[in-house]
């Protein structure tokens, strides 16, 4: 397989605080250096709790953001210029609120017809039968398409999401989110719509998500992202049957799972690292159970550990 | 459109101010037809001539001119001149705060600071300064009325664009290849043109008179043009002699501003999207009651008992019926979970209890909740707004929403206190530490003096959950307090409020949508779908084995982790509107198990052995378990 999507010591650093004269007053890392290969056809699940970067580096990945550092490759193309219509047609984005995602004032025909007509400057009646086949493949009625937004439930809205990114032909599809707004029984539908298309078309997904579960369900590959680095990447039904970063674990044991037992999995009162000020070495090292003072005071990076899995950490649990 | 002007109708002072003002313009717009005097012919022989005379109606002025023409040109020039300085304002004002907020960052900064420095200046001396600088006249005031207002609609449309240019939907233009002048005027501009609309309608008659003021100085409409500002300044020195030559036009520039401004408001308020959804007013300190029968006596099952529970929303002429006869107990020291989907009613049914649903649009139409006995739907609102808190308490979904951003948790912690007994500073200050202590909080006593914000989300939850044992309750309705959280937040705090109910004999009703947390946490739960409970029984039961089959396709829609990739299970279609649910059962449209008498008559919630479940054909047990 070849690599649909390759990053190359991906950061961002976003300037914090204001003096008199408008300059910045410090800096927050919100993506350390991050380098990861997504191949063609797969789907790479990324989890992390909240503030540790996953949306910035997706809104990086589709051009939304420039980067501060590092290179961002499709389909052996290099893309660099931060430019989201020339990114546009080769990756897409699916947002996670899927109503606010809708302009409000336009009709969903008027949102469709955008991305084919200023991306692949495709003529009316040839937009018109390609909007129909989209439609048909996401299970929509093509009457939707003279409605506003707002006369959409929350799982119509996201397949109109699903329908616009793939308007625009790209293979590669940023999933932000894509079913944490939606109910349960909704959220199936929509990911079970998403798994058809990746069939049916080929496509290569990056699927973010909190839920631990779903990230499981429909990835192939997991990477975990903790304070702006990934801490381990590895199989799907590996990374959380089998952790071996202990941030991982503490995920896995602390997802709330039917016919376990309710307990704390961490010891009380601990917070997670200052984004203003961060600490040094291992940015786990103050949560974690096995952490050493050579955890304190090196960083550990990304290193293979057993087949198809690498970890960032000096003492990884081996069973 | 028609929605909107049939609540700007409704509003009978903006009705008035905009019939009057119809009246005024229309009067205005055929003045060249009717037949009036010419307004500048003058007439010295006939100066100061009263009001209510053949052949001058309202008089003449100092020059012997027939006021009531006057008049009518002179409501012609203002309404005009006003209407023009309005627009071009309006146009120039957004255009540069659209530019500001959409931009944002140096563009930002610039323009704003030059707009901040218009504004430093008087209205009145700026507009001096640039008629001076122009040349009186007409135009001139109109230009420098136009510049002086500028700034106001910067500022506004400048705000509202800075939260339009950071929705998603912007986002999403930007990747289906538009230019940023393409996305300004397809995306911003339709969503902003409301609040101009809003902002024009609140200013017109603040220009008008800015106008007059100006021609009342000598540097407006030049004699002998007549517009009411200069009519006001010709008269000013027959002020005591001849009143009525001030009069007059005083009051037309009165009721031009009155009618104008009475209009504006309720063109304000009818756009206003909160009040467009028919909630015409603030809701009440308690929910509306409105039972038609006697509510059903207590059998004295647990320490809260809901018997019968309606709850319906009356919006315009649609009756959505959010819970629709729950019944529900929950004893002392248990744990009582409510497990259902958005829109199943979980949230109406707990807030119901204390009479916390918005009045209008919400109605407790039937049942009864009774607490130790009491009941509490349609108890009198002192004594309910005793027992909030006191003997009930409530925890949210988000923390961040339910504390106040500009005051100290502590503070607020001991306010909470001091609602119900009075409490000296020390004490309740030690108090509060407590309750900090006993959600956990690390270094209690140095993170009372923080304000929420300086707050990770999870210890705001933790002041949420201490906020609510802050006068030791005996029962907390908790609506989704971990949904907000990260997992490994959400272990800690799921973890505390089990201890708290366990050490202190604490009655939880848990409302979540997620099946691991209920699993978890809650001894016995209560499944809901479109305002009913379909099913009930001790949480181990329904889990290993649910009856009803929404219940057990529900279950099977949630991924559990450990299972690797798989197809999930789905359940097709949608949950019914509750202003239009079928009869007979209402998940029988998506149920694979349907049969013809699902779809008739009222299926009733059958109880058995500590089990509930409302289906015609269940799940049998023996299958339900495999």
């Amino acid at each position: 397989m070849t690599d649909a999507l390759k990053i190359t010591d991906l950061s961002k650093t976003f300037p914090v605080g204001r003096s008199l004269f408008g300059n910045p007053t410090g800096t927050v890392k919100a993506v350390h250096p991050l380098t990861l290969t997504v191949l063609q056809g797969e789907t790479l699940g990324i989890v992390g709790e909240s503030g540790c970067g996953k949306s910035t580096l997706a809104r990086m990945l589709v051009g939304l953001l420039e980067p501060s550092t590092g290179h961002i490759e499709i389909e052996g193309a290099a893309l660099d210029n931060a430019d989201p219509a020339e990114f546009g047609k080769r990756i897409q984005y699916v947002f996670q609120d899927p109503i606010s995602s809708l302009n409000p004032r336009k009709t969903i025909r008027q949102i469709m017809e955008a991305p084919l007509k200023l991306l692949h400057n495709m003529p009316a009646a040839e937009r018109s039968r390609r909007i129909s086949e989209i439609f048909a493949s996401v299970n929509l009625r093509e009457e939707f398409l003279d409605r506003y937004p707002h006369e959409f439930s929350g799982g119509q809205a996201q397949r109109i999401g699903i329908a616009r990114a793939l308007a625009a032909k790209a293979r590669i599809l940023i999933l932000d989110e894509p079913v944490s707004a939606l109910d349960v029984s909704v959220q199936a539908q929509v990911l079970n719509l998403l798994a058809d298309l990746r069939r049916e078309f080929d496509l290569t997904y990056l699927f973010i998500s909190h839920d631990l579960a779903v990230v499981e369900a429909v990835s192939d590959r997991i990477a975990v992202l903790y304070f702006g680095s990934v801490v381990e990447v590895g199989p799907a039904e590996e990374v959380f049957a089998a952790p071996k970063h202990p941030y991982t674990k503490l995920l896995a044991d602390s997802a709330p799972v039917v016919g376990r037992p309710l307990t704390a999995p961490e010891a009380e009162g601990t917070e997670l690292p200052d984004p203003l000020n961060p600490p040094s070495g291992c940015a786990f090292a103050a949560r974690c159970p096995n952490a050493t003072d050579k955890c304190r005071s090196e960083t550990p990076r990304l290193a293979p550990l057993g087949k198809g899995t690498t970890v960032a950490c000096f003492h990884p649990i081996l069973d | 459109m028609t929605a909107f002007f049939v609540l700007l109708a409704r509003n009978r002072l903006a009705l008035l101010g905009g019939i009057v003002l119809a009246c005024v313009v229309f009067l205005a717009l055929i003045t060249p037809i009717l037949p009036l005097a010419d307004p500048d012919v003058t007439n010295t022989s006939n100066r100061f001539q009263p009001v209510f005379l053949d052949g001058a109606l309202l008089g003449t002025d100092h020059l012997g001119r027939d006021l009531l023409s006057r008049v009518m040109w002179g409501t012609r020039l203002s309404l005009a001149v006003g209407f023009a300085a309005a627009i071009a304002a309006a146009t120039i004002g957004a255009a540069i705060g659209i530019i500001a907020g959409y931009y944002g960052g140096r563009t930002d900064n610039i323009i704003m600071r030059g707009v901040d420095m218009l504004m430093a200046f008087p209205y009145i001396l700026l507009a001096l300064a640039i008629v001076a600088a122009l040349g009186p006249g007409l135009f001139n005031a109109l230009i420098a009325v136009a510049a002086v207002n500028v700034p106001f609609f910067a500022r506004n449309i400048r705000g509202i664009t800075v939260g339009i240019a950071n929705k998603e939907f912007v986002d999403a233009a930007r990747l289906a290849g538009m230019s940023n002048s393409r996305i300004i005027l397809s995306e911003i501009l339709p969503n902003v043109i409301p609040v101009i609309v809003i902002a024009m309608s609140t200013t017109i008659g603040w220009m008008i008179l800015e106008t007059a003021g100006l021609s009342f100085l000598g540097l407006g409409s030049q004699p002998p043009q007549a517009d009411l500002g200069s009519m006001l300044g010709e008269a000013r020195s027959a002020l005591i002699t001849n009143p009525h030559t001030s009069i007059v036009p005083g009051i037309m520039i009165l009721i031009i501003v009155m009618s104008i401004n009475l209009l504006g408001d309720g063109v304000r308020d009818a756009l206003d999207p909160r009040l467009k959804s028919g909630a015409l007013s603030r809701p009440m300190a308690a929910t509306r009651v409105d039972r038609a029968e006697t509510p059903p006596a207590a059998s004295g099952v647990g320490l809260l008992e809901v018997k019968a529970l309606e709850t319906q929303f009356h919006v315009k002429n649609r009756i959505y019926r959010a819970v629709g006869g729950v019944d529900l107990h929950v004893e002392k020291g248990e744990c009582l979970g409510i497990i259902g989907e958005s829109g199943s009613g979980k949230s109406v049914t707990a807030l119901s209890i204390m009479g916390l649903v918005a009045s209008p649009p919400g109605v407790i139409t039937g049942g009864a909740a009774y607490y130790d006995g009491e009941d509490l739907i349609g108890a009198p609102y002192r004594r309910l707004r005793d027992m909030r808190g006191r003997n009930v308490s409530y925890i949210f979904q988000d923390p961040l929403a339910t504390l106040h951003p500009l005051y100290r948790v502590g503070d607020q912690l001991i306010e909470a206190i001091r609602a119900h007994r009075p409490i000296g500073k020390a004490e309740g200050r030690a108090k509060a530490i407590e309750l900090l202590k006993a959600v956990r909080i690390p270094n209690a006593e140095k993170r009372i003096n923080d304000y929420p914000h300086e707050m990770s989300g999870g210890m705001r939850q933790r002041v949420g959950i201490a906020m609510a044992l802050a006068n030791d309750p005996d029962i907390i309705i908790a609506d989704e307090p971990t949904t907000a959280l990260d997992v490994t937040v959400q272990a800690q705090v799921l973890t505390i409020l089990d201890e708290l109910r366990r050490s202190r004999g604490l009655a939880i009703v848990f409302i979540t949508h997620d099946f691991g947390v209920v699993a978890q946490l809650c001894d016995r739960v209560a499944v809901m779908y479109a305002g009913r409970i379909v099913e009930e029984g001790a949480t181990t039961d329904i889990l290993d084995a649910p009856r009803h089959p929404y219940t057990a396709r529900l279950m099977a829609c949630v991924p559990e982790l450990g299972g690797g990739k798989r197809r999930l299970e789905a359940i097709p279609g949608l949950p019914p509107v509750v202003d239009k649910l079928p009869e007979g059962c209402a998940f029988a449209e998506r149920c694979d198990r349907v049969q013809p008498d699902c779809r008739s008559g009222g299926i009733a919630l059958v109880r058995k052995d500590g089990r509930g479940v409302r289906c015609v054909h269940p799940v049998d047990t023996r299958e339900a378990a495999e």
